[in-house]
């Protein structure tokens, strides 16, 4: 339980720990809150040779409404997340899900960026930002990229940024109405979900779905949306009726594994039971919403 | 590997100390300085027994290195009593049973401490997810509880006083 030997830096610019990735490559890891590094490290699951401590990079750290969408910067703490009235007025579904993210002293410490590049499918902020919509700002030596959230999540633990680049900041798009939801079912109160779901609905003057996004997490690789779902919603009512076949579409579209903590089909199941909950959910806020 | 040196606040006093790049916070604090409060479990954060308080704030010092924290302020369990006279939350665990063996002490205090700065009245649900990440093999943690409940009532009225 000690870490294998390594070089540690903690340069305080950005162009420092560019020009350290772009010395070490894939020997160097970026440390950021350590909350998933750290357990890795100290059970020599992961050994790199070079820790660059991003710690101490000034500004990266703000949570701020841009252009229409909510810009966080990849230093803010999971508490600031939980707390943010910018995300409780623009985004709650960010707020309400940092609640269930590890516990006190994991979201005192543990960063937002950290939690995107770490990729765990099971990850409530990878779900409500592939969920919602949103794209991560790269920085590399050479210069910089935007990659959309479709295209970031690639395997578990696996996303689409180089060793050579960080993660300087996460976009996520807005919620416009009311009608979102969010709910996983984990073992233990903050521990990893074994099965996730978040929607964000909108309702046209009849009370008919318009556009419509259903994101699962921990019941996939990466997370996943349900398409299928999603379509069959739009321009329809959300009764009892629809809601099963949802609920059912989506445990088709899911691609979950079984593991020590469940099988895959008990995920399915807890999968179909959360896309029906949290249609009701937010079906239910919309109507109080009209009230 | 890369050595460090480094300057850091414990319970108040000032150190400066070198070490190797992976030495770990919590045998930094149990081994260099000699404060064995600090407790290891799991080392690999999923027990909470080695809780500090790092610049005012609870955090797993298995999960920091040392070097990090160069200019820092750390509060261990050892920086609780003062003057021989134990901390209100100290003296609601021995009035409440709120510990058994006690390992999983000195952590349940110090993130139980920084838990009743941003909730200082809290309900005993959020008490209990107040400590959801540190993990008690003895008392089922009714106990534990109740005596951080009496220890917010303790300290908001020598607030009041
Ligand atoms: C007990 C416990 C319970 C937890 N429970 C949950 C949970 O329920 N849900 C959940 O989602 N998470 C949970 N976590 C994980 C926690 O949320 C981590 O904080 C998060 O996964 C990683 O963020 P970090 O800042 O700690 O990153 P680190 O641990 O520092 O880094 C993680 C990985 O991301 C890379 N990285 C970090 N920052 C950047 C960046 N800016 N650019 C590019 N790469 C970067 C690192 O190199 C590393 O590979 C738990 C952790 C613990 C210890
Ligand atoms: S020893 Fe640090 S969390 Fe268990
Ligand atoms: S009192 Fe023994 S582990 Fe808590």
């Amino acid at each position: 339980m000690k870490p294998a030997p390594f070089d540690y830096y903690a340069p305080s610019t950005l162009e420092e720990v560019l020009a350290l990735l772009g010395q070490h490559g894939d020997e160097a890891k970026l440390l950021a809150g350590g909350q998933s590094l750290m357990p890795l490290i100290n059970m020599r699951l992961a050994r790199p040779a070079v820790l660059v401590d991003i710690n101490r990079l000034p500004g990266l750290d703000y949570i701020r409404e841009d252009d229409g969408m909510i810009a966080i910067g990849a230093l803010t703490r999971h508490a600031s997340v939980a707390s943010s009235n910018v995300l409780k007025k623009s985004c709650p579904m960010l707020p309400h899900a940092a609640q269930f993210v590890g516990d006190l002293q994991v979201r005192n410490r543990g960063t937002f960026g950290g939690s995107i590049a770490h990729a765990d499918p099971a990850s409530e902020f990878c779900a409500v930002v592939y969920t919602l919509g949103g794209e991560i700002v790269a920085r590399h030596a050479g210069g910089s990229r935007v990659i959309p959230v479709e295209e970031f999540f690639e395997a578990p633990l696996t996303t689409a940024l180089t060793p050579r680049e960080i993660a300087t900041e996460v976009r996520v798009a807005r919620i416009k109405g009311a009608a979102w939801s969010f709910r996983g079912i984990a073992p233990r109160f903050g521990d990893f979900v074994l099965a996730g779901v978040g929607i964000a609905l909108d309702f046209d003057g009849e009370g008919r779905c318009g556009a419509c996004r259903v994101g699962m997490f921990g019941v996939g690789p990466t997370p996943l949306r349900a398409y299928k779902a999603e379509q069959s919603c739009v321009g329809n009512r959300l009764d009892e009726k629809l809601i099963v076949e949802l609920a059912e579409l989506a445990a088709t579209e899911a691609d979950p594994s079984s593991d020590v903590h469940a099988s895959a089909g008990y995920r399915r199941e807890l999968l179909r039971w959360l896309v029906g909950w949290n249609l009701r959910n937010a079906s239910r806020k919309h109507q109080e919403e009209m009230k | 590997m890369t050595r460090h040196i480094i300057t850091v606040t414990v319970n108040g006093t000032l150190y400066t100390r070198e070490m190797d790049a992976r030495k770990l916070l919590s045998d930094f604090i149990r081994e260099d300085l000699g404060l064995t409060g600090t407790h290891l479990g799991c080392e690999h954060g999923q027990c909470g027994t080695c809780t500090i308080l790092f610049n005012g704030v609870s955090m797993k010092s298995c999960l920091l290195l040392a070097t990090q924290a160069d200019g820092a302020k750390i509060m261990t369990v050892e920086g609780l009593a003062k003057d021989g006279v134990l901390h209100p939350l100290q003296e609601s665990f021995w009035e409440h049973h709120g510990l058994q063996c006690g390992f999983c002490t000195p952590g349940m205090l110090m993130n139980a401490l920084y838990f009743l700065t941003v909730n200082p009245r809290p309900t005993d649900l959020e008490i209990r997810r107040g400590i959801a990440g540190n993990l008690c093999r003895c008392t089922g943690y009714v106990n534990i509880v109740k005596a951080i409940k009496a220890a917010a009532e303790k300290m908001a009225q020598n607030k009041g006083a």
